[in-house]
């Protein structure tokens, strides 16, 4: 472990922006499993949305798939709201190729047409392969891809930031 | 009776022991099943939403080939294809070039010159879909959909994952099976699967002449009495009498069969409380059960319909994944 992290902060400093550009009462949010889904749970809590939280399982859109097949742990994605014309704030926990968040939209649209979609992070770790931006990062990281960024919780919730090559 | 025996080596994996075909339950680890069962779980929800397809398959091409009828079978893993993004090829095997004697790999190989990624075969050959996994290997994967009385595997697995899903742990759960066990592939795989996940007890019911006491061999415990049979089971499974074997079927009449080993609301009292029903389909009303149950709560008849399509759709992207 080369470097750890205020959690607790980050995920305020993330709050707040969300609370002050957007109107979170009239959002919905989708997080997506597994660490996704525990930030979107922080956030949730601490924009006091109404509509309850939606869960997103990205296994069944990854574009892997060929070559790694399906992961053994599917859960089912569970979005408990019409996203028809909603504004939905996608939450993930580190933003690295793209990919995940590519995965994420085309499984949205299959459940319906929302009228906007904001990605917000906790990291972005940068190394992107798709034309992906976040519209709100609580931590900016530039990383090399043989180093490691994750998330490990949910109790607690922890940032771990590896190289590879450690034991 | 024909029974295939495995050669060297197992033809449902390949030399890294992964699976690469389905064509049998018999020779597959508790945790194999186990996985193509969460995974059903998880395309369960699917059939709720607006949009019911996932594009995990595709671009690939699957064929569906089936040389005897039929019509769950056959257009629930069409639709399971198609609800993973697949094209399907629904091969008319009556009116195709088999009864210009082509043979059945001849028609293989013409279609896998078409760059297909699979095939779904029904055949009544025991030992077809070994025949043809052997002869692709790793070109295009087979899923067994019945052959002859040796295996239906996709069958067992979705009345597995039925009573998992709606009655309880398997290894937990008394089983009986109703009918003509002898012939029945689906009581064959059921059997097998029920074991591979530590069923404490399987018992078969039935005519004589179709659960003879060598059925012991299976694991199974042979009853001929229903009384005995039935106390204690927490899962009632009646298998489909076949008309057309009673000319040559040392059996008794439809009515007569019903009238023994029927299940009845009588007899259904005196198994476990809360027991279920299944049926793997097409029932005879009035043969294997009462039209008065088949319609009541405790039959899950249906619900297996809904839960062999989530299956299929397992076991498919268990083939089509990871092998690019």
């Amino acid at each position: 472990m080369v470097a750890s992290w205020d959690l607790s902060n980050l995920l305020d400093s993330l709050s707040d922006d969300l609370a002050r550009q957007l109107d979170p009462q009239h959002c919905v949010m989708v997080g997506i499993y597994t660490g996704g889904v525990w930030i979107a749970r922080e956030l949730h809590r601490r924009l006091g949305i109404t509509a309850p939280l939606g869960e997103l399982d990205i296994s069944f859109y990854r574009d892997d798939f060929s070559r790694v097949g399906l992961h053994p742990e599917v859960r089912a994605s569970h979005l408990p709201f019409a996203l028809d014309g909603r504004h939905l704030i996608l939450v993930d926990d580190v933003l690295y190729t793209g990919r995940t968040i590519r995965a994420a939209l085309n499984e949205l649209f299959d459940y319906g047409r929302p009228e906007r979609v904001t990605l917000a992070v906790l990291v972005d770790r940068g190394l992107r392969e798709l034309p992906i931006c976040p519209d709100f990062v609580a931590l900016k990281l530039r990383s090399h891809p043989d180093e490691y960024v994750k998330l490990r919780g949910p109790h607690p919730l922890r940032l771990e930031f590896l190289r590879q090559d450690l034991p | 009776m024909k029974t295939w025996r495995m050669g060297s080596g197992d033809p449902q994996r390949n030399a890294q022991g992964r699976l690469c075909h389905l064509l049998t339950l018999e020779g597959l680890r508790d945790v194999e099943i186990i996985e193509l069962l969460d995974t059903a779980a998880s395309f369960l929800d699917l059939g709720s939403r607006t949009v019911k397809k996932i594009p995990l398959l595709r671009g690939r091409t699957i064929v569906n080939l089936f040389y005897e009828n039929s019509t769950r079978t056959r257009s629930t893993f069409e639709l399971a294809a198609k609800r993973l993004s697949a094209d399907v090829l629904n091969m008319a095997i009556a009116s195709s070039s088999v009864n210009k004697g082509e043979t059945l790999l001849d028609t293989v190989d013409n279609l896998l010159a078409m760059q297909v990624d699979g095939f779904i075969l029904r055949h009544s050959e025991a030992g077809a879909a070994h025949l043809l996994a052997r002869h692709l290997g790793e070109q295009a994967w087979v899923v067994n959909a019945g052959d002859g009385q040796h295996a239906h595997p996709t069958q067992a697995l979705l009345d597995l994952f039925t009573i998992r899903h709606l009655v309880g742990p398997i290894h937990e759960r008394v089983v009986l099976i109703l009918g003509d066990v002898l012939h029945s592939r689906v009581a064959r795989s059921l059997i097998q699967g029920l074991s591979i996940l530590g069923c404490p007890q399987i018992r078969v019911l039935g005519p004589r002449t179709l659960v003879p006491p060598e059925l012991v061999h299976l694991g199974v415990h042979v009853f001929q009495d229903d009384r005995a049979a039935l106390e204690g089971v927490d899962v009632l499974y009646a298998l489909r009498m076949q008309k057309e074997r009673m000319d040559v079927q040392p059996l008794p009449s439809l009515e007569e069969y019903h009238r023994r080993f029927g299940l009845t609301p009588e007899r259904i009292r005196l198994a476990a409380p809360g027991a279920v029903i299944l049926h793997p389909g097409p029932m005879n009303r009035g043969v294997e059960l009462t039209s008065e149950l088949a319609d009541g709560p405790q039959a899950l008849i249906l619900d297996q319909v809904t839960h062999g399509l989530a299956l299929r759709m397992a076991v498919l992207a268990r083939l089509a994944g990871g092998s690019g």
